[in-house]
């Protein structure tokens, strides 16, 4: 059994709780690398034994997604935004800073293990507090290369455990606005507050 | 007398996300009331009335599709799409930071009107955070009884399942967001049958937007006609329009349907940020066609946006300066599309990769007259001949761009560099 007893509890609960067991490949890809750091081959092979399909099934789903690690990446992740939004706020300059200060290219691991860094042009959903960035899975915006800095050096001295992503379970904390406020790195939104009261003329009509 | 904003009203309020707190607010008097007031069909056809439109991007009419799932087929699947990952969009992770228990509410009243007894809520794999509030929203609502058997007393029964992705934008295409919940890579499917008539594990689905379905407890409460006399004829109500770039004050705001562009711009936005023009804006975020500053005095409404050449999309603006090179703007959004180019068919996961060659010589000032040709020509070879709306996306945003701009496209050409650039280089020395 490469997988804890934990784990695999997790994957079979998660199997029970969709009509159809395959359903369940996704949260038990999570699982596993919420365990291991990444999806190992012996992993795969379990979850396939548990959710009654094929290795090479759960192997070729596994793929198709950016978020699956095939190997093993650092202590901590960091994806910085390079899309439209962050770029126009000088998503290029924190992109050029990080590397700089991490002394390798994006897409690779630092040589003491800590981080894995890349740049992506898959837009994060911050665009409001661009340019930004994700640490292990949480939003970091409105970035500066001192913001930078000073995130990695909190990283560096936390707790040694990776957050490899969405395979934490059911009742694990969100980092989210327990006081309704945003958490670190303010607003990607806000402020709503449409001055109009009244219905203004149709304009097609 | 109209009351705004709608969805965005109690944002202020702290803890919101917490049940107790979003039941001082009147949450779940939707609810309530859609099992009080309402037979699934009444509720239907409210909907109908109320002439809302999808929130996801297609703005496709909300209670019309509803309306398409086959009598007597059971069981039947709700998805809400909560994978938003349009380039400029970030509304769906605000409404469910804010609020998720909004977002229940809306689920739950659409699998009401729908006779689902098993909804889902697909969350990208990006928005951890959100999808624990989430999970911890259903917890809540399943100990208070809005979720499990007998809901309220009222003989529904109705189970929520929080489903996260892992990092895939085709995902939030319908038929892709179907074959990812069945466990399979997401990729898109043949239409027709449209999901309404086989879908999730091959029964009726309907797959509704997060901020779709977050104006259902609101309709259930105001009524369809109130909700209709919200906007315009063609836009009914309000939406969150998610703002950025070179503007003072980024941020989602809730809108009137109607309201001219330049008030969300200058108003709500504080207008460009200082030393700024306004040369360009996306209306509906990375997939949708360029626009110029004549177009702000537009309304917010989609028919008039699209007789503009473009659409509201997805509701996320981006406001670009006279700084801002288009042909880079078109690279970054044409990389894009390659990356998350599902590869299913040929147009898309091979025109995606010539567009992104092409682009990227043109960007670094290398390309040659007859290369920006040919990315034309690719280009018009994609639009409406991929599997999917991806591929045809792909080509609007620097087609438009090139129709625009073509003097800046064209004097990339065998520049050396890029010449936006090299001017605003100068212009700071």
């Amino acid at each position: 059994m490469s997988l804890s007893a934990a784990t695999r509890a997790e994957i079979e609960t998660a199997r029970e709780r969709y009509p159809q067991a395959r359903s369940a490949i996704l949260p038990a890809l999570w699982a596993v690398q919420h365990e291991v750091g990444h999806l190992s081959p012996d992993g795969m092979e379990e979850v396939a034994r548990i959710l009654h399909v094929t290795a090479s099934e759960v192997e070729a789903v596994s793929t198709f997604y950016s978020m699956y690690f095939q190997k093993p990446h650092g202590r901590h992740e960091v994806i910085v935004c390079i899309n439209v939004s962050c770029a126009l706020r000088g998503a290029d300059d924190i992109v050029a800073h990080l590397e700089r200060s991490l002394g390798c290219e994006s897409g690779s691991t630092t040589a003491d293990g800590e981080f894995t860094w890349s740049s992506t042009v898959e837009c994060l959903g911050a665009c409001g507090g661009a340019p930004a960035m994700q640490l292990d899975h949480r939003f970091v915006e409105n970035l500066t290369p001192e913001s930078v800095d000073a995130t990695l050096a909190a990283a560096r001295a936390s707790s040694p455990h990776a957050t490899t992503g969405p395979g934490d379970a059911v009742g694990a904390e969100p980092a989210a606005a327990s006081s309704g406020e945003r958490r670190r790195g303010a607003p990607a939104g806000g402020r709503t507050r449409p001055r109009r009261r009244t219905k203004p003329e149709a304009s097609d009509g | 007398m109209a009351e705004f904003p709608l969805l965005t009203k109690d944002f202020g309020t702290q803890d919101l996300h917490e049940r107790a707190v979003y039941e001082r607010t009147g949450g779940y008097q939707g609810l309530r009331e859609a099992f009080k007031r309402f037979t699934p069909e009444t509720l239907i056809a409210e909907v109908k009335t109320s002439g809302i439109r999808g929130r996801g991007g297609a703005g496709f009419p909300t209670g019309t599709k509803w309306s398409f799932l086959p009598k007597d087929v059971f069981p039947r699947y709700l998805c809400c799409n909560a994978d938003e990952s349009e380039p400029g969009c970030f509304k769906d992770r605000y409404l469910i930071d804010k609020s998720p228990h909004q977002l229940v509410e809306g689920v739950l009243i659409a699998s009401y009107a729908l006779q689902v007894n098993v909804a889902f809520i697909y969350i990208r794999g990006e928005y951890r955070d959100q999808r624990l509030l989430l999970e911890r929203a259903v917890e809540e609502a399943r100990a208070a009884g809005f979720i499990g058997k007998n809901i309220l007393g009222s003989g529904f029964d109705c189970d929520v399942i929080v489903h996260g992705g892992a990092g895939a934008y085709i995902c939030g295409e319908e038929t892709a967001l179907i074959d990812s919940l069945e466990g399979l890579r997401g990729q898109p499917r043949l239409k027709p049958p449209f999901p309404a008539v086989k879908g999730l594990y091959g029964q009726p689905t309907v797959v509704n937007n997060v901020e779709t379905l977050c104006n259902l407890p609101h309709i259930v409460q105001r009524g369809g006609e109130w909700f209709k006399s919200l906007g315009t004829e063609g836009s009914t109500g309000t939406r969150l329009f998610c703002c950025s770039g070179h503007i003072k004050k980024p941020g989602t705001y809730e809108m009137l349907l109607g309201t001219p562009i330049r008030e969300l711009l200058e108003e709500e936005c504080g207008g460009m940020r200082t030393g700024s023009t306004l040369k360009a804006f996306q209306p509906g975020g990375g997939s949708m066609q360029v626009l110029l500053p004549e177009h702000v005095d537009l309304p917010l409404d989609m028919n008039e946006v699209q007789k503009a050449g473009s659409s509201l999309g997805a509701g996320a603006m981006i406001f670009m300066d006279q700084d801002t090179c288009l042909v880079d703007v078109s690279m970054r959004l044409v990389d894009f599309y390659q990356h998350e180019s599902c590869g299913k068919c040929v147009p898309c996961r091979e025109g995606t990769y010539f567009e992104s060659q092409l682009m990227h010589k043109l960007e670094a000032g290398h390309a040659t007259p007859a290369e920006l040709a040919t990315l034309s020509d690719i280009c018009a070879n994609m639009d409406g001949r991929c599997f999917c709306p991806l591929g045809d996306t792909a080509t609007w945003f620097v087609m438009s761009a090139y129709k625009h701009f073509r003097d800046e496209f064209e004097a990339h050409c065998n520049a050396g560099e890029c010449p936006v650039k090299a001017r605003a280089r100068e212009r700071a020395a």
